[in-house]
């Protein structure tokens, strides 16, 4: 991969995860309160349900600069609200065609059933996928342009944002 | 007082939206009694030194519609810009990318190569592809450079409103003529479109059932369409559900689905992962193996979901790894 | 939803208070690197931190930085929310600030637990604290809404854990369901002869219990029943419950046992339940003669009248109230309740699978629990030890850890079985005066007067013989082995593999989940442990509660345990529910779902995805509507609303786009 080698020796992948209240997120606490130890490559955002997951966000944590998106969820049947990640796998199976259309590698998104108990599948899983994504090398995506960071800028903050001189790039 | 100036200006587009404006018919008398057309290369004979004599912000407002795709769509634009008070992204093509903006997910010596040499009617044995500069007799000759990638206008130069559609609807046109006119514009960043979804405004609305879900997706062309009852909840990819309105459902008065020409609602922030994610979440069940059979039945989800709107989106074009930064243009 | 609206006017102001937990989250976590940094974020006003912020000088320097007006909003940086964010919004609101201007940032289990190199530490803090800083900005002040809770409470399981907990708030005034799967009460307690270490009668201490739940007027007692499903959400629970018929009027008997007597079969032929298999019972009888309540059940599998319809049925003859009803139909109860414990017990692990112990192939092998029976008075052998072969033994071994501690089948302690072997071997002594050897790996004795119960023994000539068998067989080697079953294991203390020859061999067998363990907790949606038992929501400190509010558990179904803990369990899930319905109302969480109506274009997308039937169209409004009662939060059909119209409080999209951004833009 040209002269990425040389820096594909110190990157370090950023990987947005996306856990789920009852299951996963419980299950990386549990791995904390295990002491098991993992990459610190994987950022975690907290939803209440894998089906609270919009493919915007998986975009989104690309677009920011995420080398990976993870998306954890209950196993099927054991869904804390009975059937939120059937419709994240619904999401998710058309999302990865779409992606895999789009050319971004399929070990870049991951979808993985975690219960409340299995911290050391958190363990796992994060040590997995981050040397996957490590392997790939980072995601250099056509940089945005102003005005699409402009205009994503939610209304509250358009004002602030104005008169703290500009956006945050 | 003087006329308002005003231009009116394509880039990479199909002179669909040079036709809309065409399409306002007697109001069209209007138009051109209202404002002072100083630029319309498509309609009458208007050359670049014509925009390039006027002040800077001598034109009130400039129309412009298509995608940008060239250096010289760009150097335009720029053009037009620095002399306008006011830049309207006119039609799908300069609001999102429009159908050109599908060439996003190639690139430039992969769309020449299919142009230049694969097609079948071609007959070029050295494989010769477009330049950019040649040397004849006379001199040097230039063309502009096509780029790797096709943006969206206001990811080129500032715009301050949009006019959806492909092409805009005659109605919403002449609003917005109306509005610039009459003073009476939206705050900055605006569409110029009912911010709601095409369901709103569509006569088969009442035929939805309570709880929408399918179990199969149907393609147009192989499949019966009830013209009475709504399209989605027969199957079809209809996005009117993700699309806003203000056409009048116009394809869906043709039995047609909505292809989401408008665009998102503003909430919105990728239209195609937002399709995407809604047409997912009605397929009719909860099996692994039968979400993959029913999903595969949509053969092109970039295509599907992303007609008009690839550029604007998130991730604006397919990904080239070895791409560097620059080395897009 | 602009922030003028919010209390603070105009530009938000962010206090970030960073945890050190002592050395918890300092030790891989820079602090001060992480203060500095969050100085610098858009909107920070102020930044600081402290050794332990959930304390309460630690909670007294958000209140003040809230009082004195220097921020409006608050980010704490320090351990889970699922630990302590109820802690934090509470200080929040204590301050002044409305509790739902918060947000935490995991910055222990999450990193400081489970990163190694404290550099790595540190840039994943400042990521989670740039998350949490971006997203707070756009939080809303809501107000949490109430619902009231019903007073009735659900118990599922009469074991001793669930007759405790019954008769406890039976006794606090609650009106009581329980529903017991087994036509009587009692659990596996009732199998018992003496229980450790006091030796009591089980029965003595267990029936008065029972007649006490039989009697009162606040308990409604379902015998032979189960729960087929539940709704609803906690303090309004809507169960129903199936009772099986048993054929016998419950009404009507008056459990003289006439009917048994006369039943053509002059001898039982079905594998006696209650005597796990060791006698057979007729097709009608009852579990054992103290079952409460003491009605007959007839067993339509084994019943000659269900198979043919050819029977006399003297039993209906010989009942004088006429209590017997071949025509009795399954029937369906409804009922309402605000809370529910569960208290569904354990099974014996199966020895058969560990066909090197024999079970199943000699008959003198037995477990645990079958010696259990014949060691009770009221067994089927009246107490004395008795074999199949109809002798005595002379020799006993007594086979600890089958199916514990055991890599190939459950590796954990089931916790009673040092006890109860070590009960067994005193009352089979007594008995029987044989030989008696209890194979052990390590003597678990840590209850109250436990040790001192495996002193007695030592005292009284059992041999304890320190390793795991490693297989029972017939085969003899001496001659005085012949007719014998030969006990093999390495006496690890002596260094030597030993062969002890004995009459009868008992296998204490482990505890186990139920085997439909799986299908029940999905009926109260609930989660199950690795090993099957139910999950609690703490392991500390919320032993009897679950992820499911109103839903509380005690007993063996949430992990072996003996009699005196699954009461005092039992007894601390009834407290857990009257303490809910004597607040009467329960808090929802606020974030619900909500539609904008103005966005809404009716497209319908939403309204099939709720499994709560919360989302309706609503045909006045014209758009879709969201119920705040029945949404229960979890966000699903706002990632499909196509408009955006739909969105979650406390998870709108652009907090989470803002908190995307947060923590993957700055480090």
């Amino acid at each position: 991969m040209s002269n990425t080698e040389n820096s594909m020796s110190t990157f370090e992948p950023r990987i947005v995860a996306f856990f789920c209240n009852w299951c996963t997120y419980t299950a990386a606490d549990l791995a904390g309160t295990a002491r098991m130890s993992y990459a610190p490559n994987v950022r975690v955002v907290r939803i209440m349900c894998s089906g609270r997951l919009d493919p915007q966000f998986v975009l989104s944590a690309f677009r920011e600069g995420a080398d990976g998106v993870l998306i954890g969820g209950c196993h099927p049947g054991d869904c804390h609200y009975q059937e939120g990640n059937y419709k994240a796998l619904r999401r998710f199976t058309l999302l990865k065609q779409f992606l895999r259309a789009m050319g971004i590698e399929e070990e870049r998104v991951r979808l993985e059933w975690i219960a409340a108990s299995e911290g050391d599948k958190v363990q796992r899983v994060i040590n997995e996928m981050t040397e996957a994504v490590r392997a790939l090398g980072p995601l250099h995506l056509e940089p945005m342009s102003t005005s699409t960071v402009e205009r994503l800028i939610p209304e509250e903050l358009k004002a602030d944002a104005v008169a703290q001189g500009g956006t945050h790039e | 007082m003087s006329k308002p100036k005003v231009a009116f200006y394509w880039c990479a587009s199909c002179g669909g939206c040079e036709e809309a404006v065409v399409d306002l018919a007697e109001d069209i008398l209007k138009v051109v009694d209202a404002v002072d057309i100083n630029f319309w290369p498509v309609a009458l004979d208007f050359k670049r030194t014509d925009v390039e004599s006027l002040s800077a912000g001598e034109l009130a407002v400039s129309f412009i519609n298509g995608a940008i795709r060239s250096s010289e769509q760009s150097e335009m634009v720029h053009l037009l810009r620095d002399k306008s008070q006011m830049v309207v992204a006119f039609g799908s093509c300069a609001h999102l990318g429009g159908i050109p903006g599908l060439a996003n997910t190639f690139d430039r010596e992969a769309l020449f190569k299919e142009a230049y040499a694969n097609v079948p009617s071609v007959d070029n044995p050295d494989g010769t592809v477009p330049q950019t500069e040649i040397d004849v007799p006379e001199g040097k000759l230039t063309l502009p450079t096509l780029w790797d990638t096709v943006k969206t206008l206001d990811q080129v130069i500032k715009v301050e409103y949009y006019l959806p559609g492909c092409p805009p609807p005659v109605k919403l046109i002449k609003n917005a003529v109306d509005a610039i006119v009459g003073g009476q514009l939206p705050p900055v960043g605006a569409v110029l479109a009912p911010d709601i979804a095409l369901c709103d405004e569509c006569d088969r609305r009442e035929t939805k059932p309570d709880k929408l879900s399918i179990k199969e997706f149907k393609r147009p062309h192989a499949t019966d369409i009830d013209p009475e009852k709504c399209l989605l909840a027969q199957g079809l990819l209809c996005l009117g559900p993700v699309t806003r309105q203000g056409c009048g459902a116009t394809c869906v008065k043709a039995n047609m689905p909505c292809t989401g020409c408008m665009g998102p609602i503003s909430r919105v922030h990728d239209y195609g992962t937002k399709a995407l994610s809604a047409m997912a979440s009605l397929t009719d069940t909860n099996d692994e193996q039968e979400i993959e059979d029913i999903l595969a039945k949509i053969v092109d989800p970039v295509g599907t979901f992303y007609r008009y709107s690839l550029p604007a989106s998130l991730l604006h074009r397919s990904y080239m790894p070895d791409a560097q930064e620059g080395n897009q243009k | 939803m602009s922030v003028v609206e919010s209390k603070s006017n105009g530009t938000p102001k962010v206090g970030v208070y960073v945890c050190h937990c002592g050395i918890n989250i300092a030790a891989k976590v820079d602090i001060s690197e992480a203060v500095a940094f969050a100085k610098d974020l858009p909107y920070v006003t102020v930044a600081k931190d402290y050794k332990f912020m959930c304390s309460d000088p630690g909670q007294e320097i958000i209140q003040k930085d809230l009082r004195d007006g220097l921020i409006d909003r608050v980010v704490v940086a320090s351990c889970s929310p699922l630990m302590h964010e109820p802690t934090f919004r509470r200080a929040t609101a204590e301050g002044g600030g409305n509790p739902f201007l918060f947000q935490m940032a995991n910055i222990r289990e999450h990193v400081s637990w489970v990163t190694l190199d404290k550099v790595a530490g540190t840039e994943k803090a400042k990521a989670l604290i740039a998350a949490a800083v971006e997203r707070v900005v756009l939080h809303q002040p809501l107000e949490k809404t109430s619902v009231p809770v019903h007073p009735d409470v659900l118990v599922v399981g009469g074991g001793i854990a669930g007759i405790h907990a019954a008769l406890t708030l039976a006794d606090a005034g609650k009106k009581v369901y329980l529903v017991e799967r087994e036509p009587t009460i009692g659990g596996h307690m009732a199998q018992f002869d003496k229980t450790f270490p006091t030796l009591d009668c089980s029965a003595c201490i267990l029936t008065p219990k029972m007649s006490a739940v039989r009697a009162h007027r606040n308990i409604t007692l379902w015998t032979y029943s189960e729960v087929d499903a539940v709704d609803g959400f906690v303090g309004n629970f809507k169960v129903r419950v199936k009772r099986k018929p048993r054929y016998v009027d419950e009404e009507k008997c008056v459990g003289c046992l006439e009917c048994i007597e006369a039943c053509i079969f002059k001898k039982g032929k079905t594998d006696d339940e209650f005597n796990v298999g060791l006698v057979k019972r007729k097709p009608i009888y009852v579990p054992f003669p103290q079952a409460t309540p003491l009605v007959a059940v007839i067993d339509p599998d084994s019943c000659v009248e269900f198979k043919t319809g050819k029977c006399p049925k003297s039993c209906a003859e010989a009942c004088e109230p006429d209590a017997i009803d071949f025509n009795q139909k399954e029937r369906i109860e409804e009922i309402e309740v605000g809370s529910i414990i569960l208290a569904t017990g354990f099974k014996t692990f199966d020895a058969r699978r560990i066909t090197r112990y024999g079970y199943g192939k000699y008959p003198g092998v037995y477990t645990s629990l079958e010696v259990e029976r014949l060691v009770n008075a009221a067994g089927p052998t009246g107490g004395e030890i008795i074999m199949k072969n109809g002798e005595k033994p002379k020799a006993v071994g007594i086979v600890h850890c089958v199916g514990s501690r055991d890599e190939k089948t459950n590796r954990y302690c089931s916790r009673v079985c040092c006890m109860y072997s070590l009960k067994l071997a005193h009352l089979i002594k007594e008995r029987t005066n044989a030989e008696v050897y209890n194979f052990y790996i390590d003597m678990r004795t840590p209850g109250k007067g436990y040790e001192e119960f495996y002193d007695k023994l030592l005292q009284e000539n059992v041999h304890f013989i320190r390793g795991r068998v490693a297989e029972v067989s017939d085969w003899a080697m001496e001659p005085e082995e012949e007719g014998k079953l030969i006990i093999r294991a390495e006496d690890t203390l002596i260094g030597e593999v030993r062969r002890i020859p004995v009459d009868m061999v008992v296998l204490s067998v482990g505890l186990e989940a139920q085997p439909d363990a799986d299908e029940v907790r999905r009926l109260f949606n609930i989660s199950c442990s690795r090993e099957g038992w139910f999950l609690e929501r703490h392991p500390k400190l919320a032993p009897v509660s679950t992820f499911t509010e109103g839903v509380f558990l005690a007993g063996a179904c949430q992990g072996p345990k003996d009699i005196p803990d699954s009461v005092a369990q039992a007894g601390a899930a009834a407290a857990e529910a009257l303490a809910l319905i004597d607040r009467g109302q329960v808090e929802m969480e606020p974030n619900t779902a909500y539609v904008t109506e103005e966005l809404c274009a009716g497209c319908r997308t939403c309204s099939a995805i709720c499994p709560y039937g919360a989302i309706v169209f609503d045909e006045e409004k014209d758009t879709a509507s969201v119920n705040g009662a029945l949404c229960k939060g979890c966000g699903t059909c706002v990632a499909a609303c196509p408009s955006g119209a739909l969105q979650q409080n406390l998870f709108t999209d652009e907090q989470i786009f803002r908190e995307i951004k947060g923590v993957v833009s700055y480090v």
